[in-house]
């Protein structure tokens, strides 16, 4: 799992036994100052515009959700929205930053009974 | 001493403006200005009218839960619903959330895929200064819905910047 600017991994919280067809919960949150490129540091010099501008979530390969983020979203962007699986399977979460970098971080789910 | 100084200072600006300089210097300005002041809802509105694509804008369906006031604009969290039931004959394509006011005013866009569950999402962002959010929700069928919300920031309590 590759570490955000902040040396923090991306957090995700998944529960860990569903039901199919049932509306999950899938919160996340990167570690990422979301710089804009207009902000000044002490020294009056230009903080380098550097925001996570892609978030990415797949389960089994399928997408669930794709995120364009903008200079709106706060720093450490949070994010929950919901998933129906059909079975059980991987979640794997990617975030996409102007500077090249790629964090990542995958949850497994399996189903209730199985 | 001071009054003399005041008076020079006065002078010298007349003889700007009767040189036509002033004319010159606030053309300047607008020059050099328009790319750091804050978006209008013009700009919004543009931004809107490109994803609308000519299509109708419907009201209802939407509903945005954001703080009627903050403080803390460098972290408004809000949350956005569109009453959907997500199956195959109704769904949410994509999610666009709007600031009017914002430097930027496209905040952040959401598209819903397949294996997405009911079209509600919570986030945190940066709002400028008391204005509308606009949120526009994309629909399979190609219908697009509108809903705004009014977020009230402290005086001097920015996000962006």
């Amino acid at each position: 799992m590759a570490t955000t600017s902040t040396g923090k991994p991306p957090e995700v919280k998944v529960p860990r036994v569903v039901s199919p067809g049932e509306d999950i919960l899938i919160r996340t949150k990167a570690w990422h100052p979301m710089e804009t490129g207009w902000r000044k540091n002490h020294h009056g010099e230009t903080v380098p515009r550097n925001r996570i501008r892609m978030f990415v979530c797949t389960f089994n390969g399928e997408e669930v959700m794709v995120a364009d983020f903008h200079s709106g979203v706060s720093a450490n962007p949070y994010l929950t929205f919901y998933a129906r699986v059909p079975g059980p399977g991987t979640f794997e979460f990617k975030w996409l930053a102007d500077d090249g970098a790629v964090y990542r971080a995958t949850a497994d789910v399996t189903v209730a009974g199985a | 001493m001071d009054h003399l100084e005041l008076t020079e200072v006065r002078l010298s600006r007349r003889q700007v403006v009767a040189a036509g300089g002033a004319a010159a210097l606030t053309a300047a300005l607008a020059g050099v200005f328009p790319s750091i002041a804050e978006a209008g809802p013009k700009d919004a509105k543009k931004r809107l009218k490109e994803i609308a694509d000519g299509r109708e804008l419907k009201k209802g369906r939407i509903s945005i839960e954001a703080p009627p006031y903050t403080e803390y604009a460098k972290q408004l969290r809000i949350a956005v619903e569109v009453d959907s039931p997500m199956d195959d004959t109704d769904r949410v394509k994509a999610l666009h959330i709007l600031a009017e006011r914002n430097t930027v005013p496209e905040v952040a866009s959401y598209r819903f895929g397949p294996t997405a569950g009911k079209a509600r999402i919570t986030t945190r962002i940066r709002v400028a200064r008391t204005q509308v959010l606009l949120v526009a929700a994309e629909m399979a069928s190609g219908s697009i819905y509108l809903a705004k919300g009014r977020v009230k920031v402290a005086r001097g309590a920015g996000g962006c910047g």
